[in-house]
């Protein structure tokens, strides 16, 4: 019990974050019209992306010579940009589509 | 040395900044994307705050021990190869074929997250917090189910995989597993974290995203993206725990919880519980929905050519056009608004009913249609259009089939039972054009083709409206 308490005390701001997080992102989503919900979940799915800063510190602090983890973190950060690269583009082509004709 | 601390210091709050920008752009960026006029830019925007915060990590960043980052070659190296392989896959992939892209890059976002739990795991010092290798299990879990699924989905809807396939107890064995993961990564967590566990607890998570997406059919697809997409942004927000990285926290748990109740309010326009949707399965193609279904499948469905549909099309004062993933895949976007363009031209007045499941992502129809330039304002959502049908002429119901079944409103036995469907068959004359009698995707027979206004225009979509509309222009 104590650690939980600790962990929690420890965290507290991050755990603020988490929490207000979870409403704002409860409150973006519930007034999109379902028109939108495509090009929104492609969004959204680019904004996960944001693992590749993950990917880039694990990157950034493999030792050298460590080659599992240079190829591992070498492979976190071409996924992540996958994700990140091919996400906005995606959205944004969808999106370019709405446009036009408006 | 106090000044060097001090700059270093400061650069830490650089960062922090930019991190905080990066979060505030996500967030207005999302909220943009929900207006039509505001989407494009919102996307943009959040672009932008991604850009900001990899720029900021890569040049800021600082560990706990103070070390700046290094292996530029790797990263820049990396980052160019995703960008371009990234860029090119999404700019040629296909309008049509648009949801099992999105469900790939959330697979890459996925294995991303697991790849960096795998390497922590293996830097960890010895003396870590429970709550720390739960943190790291926890990004693993998650990225690995995310990864595994995804790709499960992508290849269901590519039809690499065409066939929707259960395991005898299939249940059980996923409710095992589950457990058996959970448990196990508990087990490491308060103190025994051995490699061998930790790559058990990989790989079973790996065979459960598989044995998650396997049995579930393509009417709920939608469904499992968007849920498989708030998963990865879950991962994604373990590693902003386990790097005290409050850009990745807010990324990942916003998604987790937008992607969240976008899964249910899907759900929700399916009448059905998302434990329903995961463990029912009714896309599995089995007989469960039969039961009433041989008391009209015995009838007979009359049959039309494209000049008698011309004909009742070119007399209608209203035509509601119904479109379904068929549309998509007939690749019959153009020519529909073709059609639409002709008849308006002729003083029919002509709407599109969107069904929120229509297509394999919710909005998919208005993507497509979008493409082919269908004004915005003549995609009708059901709650609006299901009046109007009891006064429209012609209804003409393009590659749609569970959306447009009247079992979900009248047969308490139907698997579909409670499903808000569009009410096409209150309209005057119902045409359906099809490839042939096969069950929708939800494996059940349609008790509206039997009905005596319905008529069938059998064949390929495209080629069918195509021959419609050339008969229109004859007239």
């Amino acid at each position: 019990m104590d650690s939980i308490i600790t962990f929690i005390g420890e965290n507290i701001q991050l755990i603020y974050i988490l929490i207000l997080s979870i409403f704002v992102g409860i409150e973006v989503i519930s007034k999109v019209p379902s028109a939108l919900h495509t090009p929104l979940m492609s969004g959204a799915n680019a904004i996960h992306g944001v693992v590749i800063i993950g990917a880039i510190i694990v990157m950034g602090h493999a030792e050298e010579g460590n080659w599992p983890a240079l190829i591992l973190g070498f492979l976190a950060v071409i996924l992540g940009t996958l994700n990140v690269v091919g996400g906005f583009v995606v959205t944004d082509r969808m999106l370019e589509m709405f446009k036009k004709k408006k | 040395m106090v000044d060097k601390s001090t700059t270093e210091m400061l650069q830490q709050y650089w960062l922090y900044l930019i991190y905080l920008l990066g979060s505030v752009f996500f967030i207005v960026g999302l909220k943009m994307l929900s207006g039509p006029k505001t989407a494009r830019n919102g996307n943009f925007l959040a672009a932008a705050g991604m850009t900001i915060a990899i720029l900021g990590t890569i040049f800021m960043h600082k560990n706990e021990d103070g070390e700046s980052i290094g292996n530029y070659g790797w990263i820049f190296g990396g980052i160019a190869i995703g960008t371009v392989v990234g860029w090119i896959s999404a700019k040629k992939v296909k309008m049509t074929a648009m949801p099992q892209m999105v469900s790939l890059f959330n697979g890459m976002g996925g294995a991303c997250a697991a790849l960096i739990s795998l390497v922590e795991f293996g830097h960890m010092h010895h003396d870590a917090s429970p709550a720390t290798i739960l943190t790291i299990v926890a990004g693993l879990v998650i990225g690995s189910i995310s990864f595994s699924g995804s790709i499960i989905a992508y290849a269901k809807l590519q039809e690499i995989m065409k066939k929707t396939f259960k395991l005898p107890a299939q249940n059980i064995l996923t409710i095992v597993l589950l457990l058996s993961i959970l448990g196990l990564s508990i087990y490491i967590a308060i103190g025994h974290p051995s490699a061998a566990l930790f790559y058990t607890v990989f790989v079973l998570s790996l065979l459960y995203g598989i044995l998650f997406v396997l049995p579930i059919g393509g009417a709920d697809m939608p469904v499992v993206i968007s849920l498989l997409n708030s998963f990865t942004g879950v991962a994604a927000a373990f590693g902003g725990f386990l790097y005290d990285n409050q850009v990745m926290l807010t990324g990942g748990i916003l998604v987790g919880s937008a992607g969240t109740l976008l899964t249910i309010l899907m759900c929700n326009a399916m009448n059905r519980s998302l434990t329903n949707v995961i463990f029912g399965s009714f896309g599995g193609g089995s007989s469960q929905g039969g039961g009433d279904a041989s008391s009209f499948a015995g009838g007979a469905v009359k049959s039309s050519t494209p000049s008698d549909v011309a004909i009742l099309m070119n007399y209608a004062q209203k035509v509601i056009v119904v479109p379904g993933y068929g549309l998509a895949v007939a690749q019959a976007q153009h020519v529909i608004h073709e059609l639409e363009a002709l008849l308006e031209g002729r003083g029919v007045e002509v709407k599109y009913a969107i069904h929120p499941v229509a297509g394999r992502m919710p909005g998919h129809m208005n993507v497509l249609l979008a493409e082919s330039n269908v004004a915005y304002d003549k995609l009708v959502e059901m709650e609006e259009i299901n009046d109007q049908f009891a006064t429209t002429d012609v209804v003409f119901v393009v590659g749609a089939n569970d959306v447009v079944n009247p079992a979900a409103r009248s047969n308490p036995a139907s698997p579909i039972y409670g499903m808000p469907i569009l009410n096409a068959d209150k309209a005057r004359t119902v045409i359906v054009s099809k490839r042939s009698m096969a069950a929708g995707y939800a494996g059940i027979d349609n008790e509206l083709f039997y009905y005596p206004n319905c008529l069938m225009l059998f064949g390929d979509a495209k080629d069918s409206i195509t021959k419609v509309v050339n008969e229109l222009k004859g007239m």
